[in-house]
């Protein structure tokens, strides 16, 4: 490696290429753990009806014959020459699978992270701008309600509201991609990103308030005041700015999760995301779907980290110098 | 991930995969005659599943959602009745030699498929050779056991020989598993693009969202009334119930009368159906615990149907005996203790050595159904009465799949899928020889005796009683405890007309609806 490897930016690479290593090693073997495979997942309690000859075809087809090492292998490799493998349900390439999962995912995520930045900082500005005064607890409170209350339950209680009394819900529409249709993708995404973005804004509120408090009594702000800077100038430049270090890392680390797929959320809503994919995936025991998908998802987490720290360096100047 | 982080929540499926085995008896129904069509010609009608069906070659379906979007895609040699008898479909009933072994059938003139080519014996003697052959792993593989050759002496005309007789054989024509496909079109192309001579035929299939059919307006049996019907995949209940009441789905069927109940509103309206299919408590007499039949007979006198029913099923069902064929439904009171007897069942517990009970390990499923594990906790409460200590196992629906063909469990609660034919039912669970005697843990020569001369009895009145002397036997032994037959309910727009009401929740007299 040499200098190479010393550089921190190939050292970063060189980590995640590990991480990704492990994550694919370990959802290979947690498939193989869990009771069942693809063949009692198709033909749940008929597959006891099924003959030797016809279980032979059954695992030859699904690859499931072959050693394990040859398995992982043989799907490792497919994955670094860019081949995925194939739903044995759809009959779709994981690849074009992903390419039409990930997009949504992406764009609900992108939307739950701008909902839950436009609740949590204002909110947490107000709450440390009179410490343990009545604003300060009401977004204290609120935000506890928040993050207790299930993603699930919220979802369901929302949206039944709203059958009940406008009968609005664009999510029982077949879904439409923001290409296809915009303003109805818009509509089925209103929700799910309004859960997600609700359940994300009370970390996002508790950080900007704890680093806003800890910002304000640091001398440069102390200075700042002394040489006659106040209101809107002190509060954005001086405080803000410097506060928003560690919410730049909590969002990068909750907008991760989204790309995850918010699996519950979409499930509820009908969006088809990666999540979902997973998800049907592993009801399913489709070996290559779950084990490409979560790699990808592996990817976009390790990305979106790589961002963070790139955004850091935009944020806050003294990172740079380092 | 986000999944850990949030709360869990395991959707149900809405039907179980278990009960395909109920609607794989029932096919189409009522031929002959035009659908209604007081509709929209031109409509489409959305139909709701809860999940992508996983397969899409007939043999393999296994599925319910896969049954439901196929059965109105392809067609089978003959159709059920309303009742789930076998009638006429694409050939008449066949006509059957003296010695119950050669079937011959004489199909339809002039059934075309979707790609327009003739529907003739050649494409039957080829479909049927395809189930039997290994590699295709076709699920309808054991209808055809006692086959031993097809011919195809015209192209009207399929002989079937048998090896013996076999009188269930004709039910298990029916079924969307033994669907005709063109012989012309390599099974692989299937998958992805179906060929049949349905109501419908495919157009397009968005994965994990949607698939489209279009009308086949030369539908041997008459013109569909929807234009188009999709099949629209939205995996939560409550998103269903949603979709629902807006209107943006036209049907969908449940097994849970709650959320049957929640979607009913004035926009619509819900139909409760019976089921072939049964929720039973599979004891396994092989297990040191229940070799007693007096162990056994003491948990049947123990436990109240109607409280199980009432309490896990939220009283959506009947009390059941073992069969569940329309023409041969077991008396469900004819059973040693046809409703709830302690004293008797503390008799039977001394009569087995153990008067202060024993303990009962109980396996039951998540997932799979949506009352597994309710039932299990009643029977839990129920037999804690007379000492019968249960410890109730609640497994992930592959888990209990896996132990419950390996035969690795004292009693298990199921939803076992039924059949119009009773031999289907049960031979394979209580012959030796049976594909699943291991898993059933009961077998008998007196059994094995009576299911051979039922097979071998084709005229369905001599049938009768000899069924009748089966279902017997097993409640006489406690085989297992039969618990009962589910409701479920069809929920559908006012829009919808001209849907027919069956006994079953089968959708394959779909075509005969319409949307306004």
């Amino acid at each position: 490696m040499g200098a190479f490897g010393r550089h921190p930016v190939a050292r970063r690479f060189g980590e995640a290429a590990v991480t990704l290593v492990g994550v694919s090693i370990l959802t290979f073997v947690l498939l193989r753990v869990v009771p069942g495979d693809q063949i009692t997942a198709a033909y749940g309690t008929a597959a006891g009806d099924l003959s030797p000859e016809q279980l032979q075809a059954l695992e030859a087809y699904y690859g499931v014959n072959e050693p394990l090492l040859s398995q992982y292998l043989g799907w490792l490799g497919g994955v670094l020459t860019g081949n995925l493998g194939v739903s044995a349900t759809s009959h779709l390439s994981v690849l074009s699978m992903t390419a039409q999962s990930l997009p949504n995912t992406v764009e609900l995520a992108v939307l739950a992270i701008m909902i839950g930045l436009a609740l949590g900082i204002p909110g947490g500005m107000l709450a440390a701008s009179r410490p343990g005064r009545a604003r300060d607890q009401i977004s204290q409170v609120t935000s506890l309600v928040a993050l207790s209350v299930p993603s699930f339950l919220l979802a369901a209680v929302v949206s039944s509201w709203l059958v009940n009394t406008v009968g609005w819900y664009p999510n029982g529409e077949g879904y439409r991609t923001l290409s296809e249709d915009p303003g109805l993708n818009l509509q089925q995404m209103l929700l799910p990103a309004l859960v997600l973005g609700i359940s994300i804004a009370p970390p996002i509120l508790q950080t900007t308030r704890a680093a806003i408090l800890t910002v304000r009594s640091e001398d440069y702000v102390r200075t700042a005041r002394a040489k006659g800077v106040s209101g809107r100038r002190l509060q954005v430049r001086h405080i803000l700015r410097n506060a928003l270090i560690p919410v730049v890392t909590m969002s990068g680390l909750q907008f991760g999760f989204l790309l995850g797929g918010a699996l519950v959320v979409e499930q509820i809503f009908a969006i088809p995301g990666i999540g979902r994919q997973v998800l049907l995936g592993l009801e399913q025991k489709e070996y290559a779907v779950v084990q490409s998908t979560v790699l990808v998802i592996a990817v976009m987490f390790v990305l979106v980290n790589l961002l963070t720290d790139v955004l850091y360096r935009l944020v806050d100047p003294r990172v740079r110098v380092q | 991930m986000s999944t850990q982080r949030r709360h869990g929540h395991r959707t149900r499926a809405t039907l179980a995969t278990a009960l395909a085995g109920g609607l794989l008896a029932t096919g189409l129904a009522g031929c002959g005659s035009d659908g209604e069509q007081t509709g929209d010609a031109n409509g489409t009608l959305v139909f709701g599943i809860s999940a992508d069906p996983a397969q899409m070659v007939p043999w393999t379906a296994t599925s319910t959602q896969s049954i439901q979007v196929l059965s109105q895609i392809y067609s089978p040699l003959l159709n059920t009745d309303a009742e789930g008898v076998p009638e006429a479909g694409l050939a008449e009933l066949p006509e059957i030699s003296e010695d119950g072994k050669t079937y011959t059938f004489t199909l339809r003139e002039g059934v075309t498929f979707g790609d327009g080519s003739d529907l003739d014996s050649a494409d039957v003697k080829h479909t049927y050779e395809k189930i039997i052959d290994p590699a295709s792993s076709a699920s309808s593989a054991s209808y055809f056991a006692n086959v031993a050759g097809i011919e195809a002496p015209d192209p009207r005309t399929v002989v079937v020989t048998l090896k013996q007789p076999d009188a269930s054989f004709v039910s298990g024509l029916t079924g969307v598993n033994t669907a005709i496909v063109p012989s012309d079109v390599d099974a692989k192309s299937l998958e992805t693009k179906p060929v049949g001579s349905g109501p419908y035929q495919f157009k397009s299939r968005t994965p994990n969202e949607s698939i489209t059919l279009t009308r086949n307006a030369d539908y041997y049996a008459g013109e569909p009334g929807a234009a188009t019907v999709e099949f629209r995949v939205i995996p939560d209940e409550q998103s269903m119930v949603s979709s629902l009441k807006t209107g943006s789905v036209h049907m969908a069927i449940f097994d849970n009368p709650v959320t049957a109940k929640t979607a009913t509103s004035g926009q619509t309206e819900s139909m409760t159906v019976d089921s072939l299919s049964y929720h039973v408590l599979q004891l396994r007499a092989t297990s040191p615990t229940l070799k007693d039949p007096n162990a056994r007979l003491a948990i049947q006198c123990a436990i109240s149907r109607q409280d199980v029913i009432d309490s896990a099923a939220l009283g959506a069902g009947k009390p059941s005996g073992p069969i569940t064929s329309p023409e041969f439904r077991s008396d469900p009171e004819a059973q040693p203790c046809p409703e709830q007897d302690l004293d008797k069942a503390k008799d039977y517990l001394a009569k087995a050595g153990k008067p202060d009970g024993f303990t009962l390990n109980l396996m039951t499923s998540q997932g799979l159904y949506s009352t597994a594990v309710d039932e299990a906790q009643n029977i839990q409460a129920q037999l804690g009465k007379v000492g019968i200590k249960v410890n109730v196992e609640a497994l992930d629906s592959n888990a209990y799949v896996e132990r419950w063909l390996a035969a690795d469990f004292d009693a298990a609660i199921a939803m076992n899928g039924g059949s119009s034919d009773p031999n289907t039912m049960y031979s394979r669970y209580f012959t030796k020889a049976g594909s699943f005697n291991k898993v059933a843990g009961y077998s008998s020569p007196e059994l094995d005796k009576l299911f051979a001369d039922g097979i071998a009895t084709t005229d369905t009145a001599a049938r009768k009683p000899i069924y009748e002397e089966i279902s017997q036997h097993l409640v006489d032994q406690a085989a297992w405890v039969w618990l009962f037959t589910p409701e479920m309910y069809v929920v559908a727009n006012k829009s919808v007309e001209g849907l027919e009401e069956r006994a079953d929740a089968s959708i394959a007299t779909l075509w005969k609806a319409s949307v306004s």
